[in-house]
């Protein structure tokens, strides 16, 4: 009985502690999983502040602020969808960039696909048969399907594989089926397959970036953020996150740039 | 006129392929669970067995299960590396992720509580006595069932296929996580919505869904229809 109540009481405490400092929300492209993972726990680390992420497709965010989504802070993977946000008056400004993604060839361990930035073995594979099933984002909505496409039509692929895409939801679930072992590879965020986690279960290569329109991600507050939500929004543009962003294999905009 | 300009323009937008092949999951669905319900809800209307407990719940279970769980164990245990999606492409060539035989496989499990349940309701309203005296009148079992219990009990069998006709159009959860949304194989009308409305296609969200309201309305008043004239009896 004693325990009961020490156990309820501890649970109020935490929801009262919690209730008293906001955390800072953000809505993040899921490129950025991996990325803004450390980068938020490294603030949290040096600020004693509470920042709380929600991975998923921007287009899906893009959908959902203007209905009321409680975010803080939008860290899209195509700034196109900042601009639309900020012209409809939600957003504080038009943001900044923050980072410029690149696309990969992801193949599983034990496929029979090779990776290289050419695409040279992807366009064996699929004369050959090796190539059951290749995975991207869908480009009809996720930044990074958009430009998997653009690549793969500047490669001459992309009539060859009607039939044979399998289309993530958003980038991390491409990346999920290119290592399910039922695909034989995928074209994802080069910022994805640079974290150990998925490093582990496959190799990858860079395409060129001339390849596809450049993936311009940006970053807005949202018109409601918090004073605890710009101090995050700062922190992103300062030198140690820009340079996790480094580390993960994005490109970076000039430093101060619009 | 402009109302006839504006049916012209939701017909336009509407992904006529995503839909017949929800049509085409929900059929098989239906017809492939049909003997195997039957036989279940027979076995749960009338017998009394060890385990009896155990085996409802796990019919029941697909109601409270959350999609994403038979999705994730779809994925890992029925993949191309699994010894189970390895068994299948050998026996049939195809796959089971990223394949309508998946999504089939799926739905079959999901369907199960949709289609027993209202059979075995009225299977369990037919009086053993009835069935008692058609033995008596030397009706083998076989015949019992089909001239007797089958007319009997076919308002709740019917209501049992609408139903899960119904709740496949709508499957969505496991269908995003294995479907991969291929044009004829995985995506399906729900998906077409979901892909439509990310894109702020909203013209054919919204005329997809409209549709797809109306289906399902139909669907569920030929349930509610049927469901009435078992009570009468």
């Amino acid at each position: 009985m004693r325990f009961l109540l020490f156990f309820l009481l501890s649970v109020f405490a935490s929801i009262a502690s919690v209730a008293n400092a906001q955390p800072t929300r953000v809505a993040a492209a899921s490129d950025l999983q991996f990325a803004l993972g450390e980068i938020v726990a490294r603030y949290e680390h040096e600020s004693g502040k509470k920042v709380v992420v929600s991975f998923g497709s921007s287009g899906n965010f893009a959908r959902q602020i203007p209905q009321g989504a409680p975010f803080d802070l939008f860290l899209s993977a195509d700034e196109a969808y900042i601009f639309r946000l900020a012209g409809h008056g939600l957003l504080r400004d038009q943001g900044q960039l923050y980072a410029i993604g690149r696309l990969a060839l992801l193949a599983p361990h034990g496929s029979p696909l090779q990776v290289d930035s050419e695409l040279r073995d992807l366009t064996a594979a699929i004369s050959d048969g090796r190539l059951q099933r290749l995975a991207i984002a869908n480009p009809q909505h996720a930044p990074y399907g958009r430009a998997a496409r653009a690549a793969l039509e500047r490669a001459g692929l992309w009539s060859a594989l009607q039939g044979k895409l399998v289309l993530g939801e958003n980038v991390a679930q491409a990346a999920q089926f290119a290592l399910s072992g039922s695909a034989q590879g995928g074209i994802v965020a080069w910022s994805l397959v640079k974290a150990p986690e998925l490093a582990r279960h496959g190799v990858a290569a860079l395409l060129p970036e001339s390849w596809h329109p450049p993936l311009r991600q940006r970053m807005a507050l949202t018109r409601d953020a918090s004073e605890d939500a710009r101090r995050f929004y700062d922190y992103l543009q300062q030198a140690p996150a820009r340079a996790l962003f480094e580390r993960y294999g994005f490109a970076l905009p000039a430093s101060g740039n619009q | 006129m402009t109302e006839v300009s504006s049916v012209t323009a939701a017909i336009a937008v509407i992904d006529w392929q995503a839909l017949s092949l929800s049509l085409q999951l929900a059929s098989a669905t239906a017809l492939l669970l049909l003997p195997l319900a039957i036989w279940l809800a027979r076995l749960l209307a009338w017998s009394q067995f060890r385990h009896q407990g155990a085996l409802e719940a796990a019919i029941l279970l697909p109601l409270v299960l959350p999609p994403t769980v038979l999705g994730y164990y779809l994925l890992l245990g029925f993949g191309g590396a699994s010894p189970l999606g390895q068994a299948y492409h050998a026996l049939t060539g195809r796959a089971l992720v990223f394949s309508f035989d998946g999504l089939l496989a799926a739905s079959l499990v999901f369907n199960l509580p949709f289609a027993v349940q209202p059979m075995q309701r009225s299977f369990a309203a037919i009086p053993r006595e009835v069935r008692e005296a058609a033995w008596v009148s030397g009706l083998s079992r076989w015949q019992t069932f089909l001239r007797i219990e089958l007319p009997l009990a076919w308002p709740g069998i019917a209501a049992a296929l609408a139903l899960t006709f119904a709740h496949t159009l709508g499957e969505f959860g496991v269908v995003l996580m294995v479907g991969g949304s291929l044009p004829g194989e995985t995506k399906t009308i729900a998906i077409a919505i979901y892909d439509q409305a990310q894109a702020f296609n909203d013209s054919a969200a919204a005329g997809m869904s409209a549709l797809l309201l109306a289906l399902s309305f139909v669907a569920v008043l030929l349930v509610t229809r049927l469901g009435r004239s078992v009570l009468r009896r």
